[in-house]
């Protein structure tokens, strides 16, 4: 299973704050972050513990498995954002 | 009295807000004190943000229980430059944080623009959302087409609040003055204009999508206005955002829709297009549309330029222009009258001689313009507060002469009776909240001054009701 960031995401970066495994992109900093509309998750790295999930001031982020239907296009999306970036990219800490 | 220093924040907008928590966060003893226009604080989330976007307005938790909540005073009703002045506040406080955003609209500089019929969509914002100066405006939504100018949020947002069904907007906190004017409107299309291509879209991803999934419209692109132009092309390929490349995809799905007979309303999405010119006699009744076309600019940026003799006319009634937010001067602080900014360094307010006043900051759209989410200002926040305590630990700081933290309250008194505390404001917001929860509603707004003020007052001195 995997966490999954909606559209609704305001990009405060309170969840990257918490991320155990850094599987939050894109980062400040990133070249990528200021275009960036929203955050994503990692499916492949992300270990489901929550933290996001509590972090997040406007319940933004949803467990896989119990994201609105209305969001349900998130969970591509975020797989989408990570399957242009390399390796290195996803995996740096 | 504590012995921390003493920051005032004008504006309690997300951005003042945001400036709020970092001081805590980098200066726990901070003594920090919001200065707001209205009865209310949180600004544009309150003010701005859609009512069926209620799950971002739940930020407005998150800024209680990390400003109020934690001892930051409010100073509601009050307006700095009226009813205190700048140098009033220099005198009582170690610092002043200017978090006041951009608070007009820019123009589209075409004529007829000024129209009756033709308005700002940030006014129409204003007015949905329940903002007090907004309430009286008079929106006619008999006509059968409206036109949205712009493809940014506020587009997308004023667009969706033309087309939802009603019993979407009743189960939301949209003002009911609105919401009467609502129910009656007869808008059976939106037409939304964007000077640029597709692949330009300011709309994010998320936005576009909304407005293709919207209950019982239909949404309509013309397949040919989806071809991309060359230029657009290879851009796309090369140097794409994620964002343009989910548009572009998006816009291409919906133009190869088949077209919808059961749809109550219908959206139109326009590429390459821009008034010239607003028509009618009295009021609003078209618009005359010119073509653009894409091409490179000097600095490598994709432009559009009209291509000349090619304009369309559009009917409507009602035209809504969204295309930017412009911040006006504040009295007794410089103002930069080409970037419509306080001049500044990383949020360091600097005087005419390029040099940081000291004890004068600035944060959010005044500091930056008016660009970004609401994100974007934590991290405006943490730079301009970061350079605030860098100031005081360097003594680069003034100590105010009067810094008793109720000399101020005493002179407020005296200029205006109807300060909104802390406790007037979560007078208010339990007010409408349970005004709210009989209607199954987040809350209803109370959208008029008297009515806040009078929200606002403990219960022993309001007015006995029936």
């Amino acid at each position: 299973m995997t966490y999954v960031i909606a559209g609704s995401c305001i990009k405060d970066d309170s969840c990257i704050e918490v991320c155990p495994v850094d599987c939050i992109h894109p980062k400040p900093g990133d070249p990528d972050f200021e275009t960036a509309e929203q955050l994503y998750i990692d499916p492949e790295i992300c270990i489901d513990c929550d933290a996001c999930v509590e972090a997040c001031p406007v319940d933004a982020i949803f467990p896989e498995a119990f994201t609105p239907e209305k969001f349900a296009y998130a969970l591509d999306l975020n797989a989408e954002f990570f399957a242009q970036r390399s390796i290195e990219e996803r995996t740096a800490a | 009295m504590g012995s921390g220093p003493r920051i005032a924040i004008v504006g309690a907008g997300p951005a003042g807000a945001f400036a709020a928590v970092c001081l805590w966060e980098l200066r726990r003893e901070a003594q920090v004190d919001l200065f707001e226009r209205l009865p209310t604080p949180w600004g544009l989330l309150r003010g701005g943000v859609a009512p069926d976007h209620q799950e971002i307005k739940r930020l407005d938790d998150t800024f209680d229980r990390e400003t109020l909540a934690r001892g930051c005073r409010l100073f509601g009703n009050v307006e700095v430059g009226v009813d205190v002045s700048h140098e009033e506040l220099m005198r009582h406080y170690t610092a002043v944080i200017y978090a006041t955003g951009a608070q007009t609209d820019k123009s589209l500089g075409i004529p007829g623009e000024e129209l009756p019929g033709s308005w700002a969509a940030t006014e129409f914002v204003a007015w949905y959302n329940g903002h007090p100066d907004y309430r009286g405006l008079d929106f006619d939504l008999s006509p059968r087409r409206a036109v949205v100018i712009g493809n940014g949020n506020v587009a997308a947002d004023v667009t969706r609040m033309l087309v939802r069904s009603l019993a979407e907007l009743e189960r939301t906190d949209v003002a009911d003055h609105a919401l009467e004017a609502l129910r009656q409107s007869r808008i059976e299309e939106v037409v939304v204009l964007g000077r640029r291509g597709p692949a330009q879209m300011a709309f994010t991803s998320s936005e576009l999508r909304e407005l293709g999934e919207l209950d019982g419209v239909e949404l309509r692109v013309d397949p040919q206005e989806v071809e991309l132009d060359p230029l657009s092309r290879s851009w796309l390929e090369e140097r794409g955002t994620f964002t343009a490349r989910k548009n572009v995809q998006l816009v291409r799905e919906f133009a190869a829709r088949p077209e919808r007979t059961d749809a109550r309303r219908r959206i139109v999405l326009r590429f390459l297009r821009s008034p010239v010119e607003i028509r009618g006699g009295g009021r609003v009744e078209a618009v005359d549309v010119g073509r653009n076309e894409i091409v490179q600019a000097g600095d490598g940026s994709l432009r559009p330029r009209p291509v000349n003799g090619d304009v369309e006319t559009i009917e409507c009634g009602l035209v809504l222009r969204s295309v930017g937010y412009r911040a006006v001067p504040l009295p007794g602080v410089p103002f930069d009258e080409r970037s419509f900014v306080l001049p500044n360094d990383r949020g360091r307010v600097l005087g005419a001689d390029g040099e940081p006043l000291p004890g004068v900051y600035a944060v959010g759209w005044i500091k930056r313009g008016p660009t970004g989410i609401l994100g974007t200002n934590k991290r405006d926040a943490d730079e301009t507060v970061r350079c605030l305590v860098e100031d005081l630990a360097a003594d680069r700081v003034p100590v105010p002469p009067d810094p008793d933290p109720e000399k101020i309250v005493a002179l407020l008194a005296e200029r205006n009776p109807d300060v909104v505390t802390v406790e007037g404001w979560r007078a208010i917001d339990a007010d409408e909240r349970q005004r709210g929860s009989r209607e199954q509603r987040p809350r209803v707004k109370l959208s008029s001054r008297d009515e806040l003020l009078a929200a606002a007052k403990p219960a022993a001195e309001r007015p006995t009701g029936p």
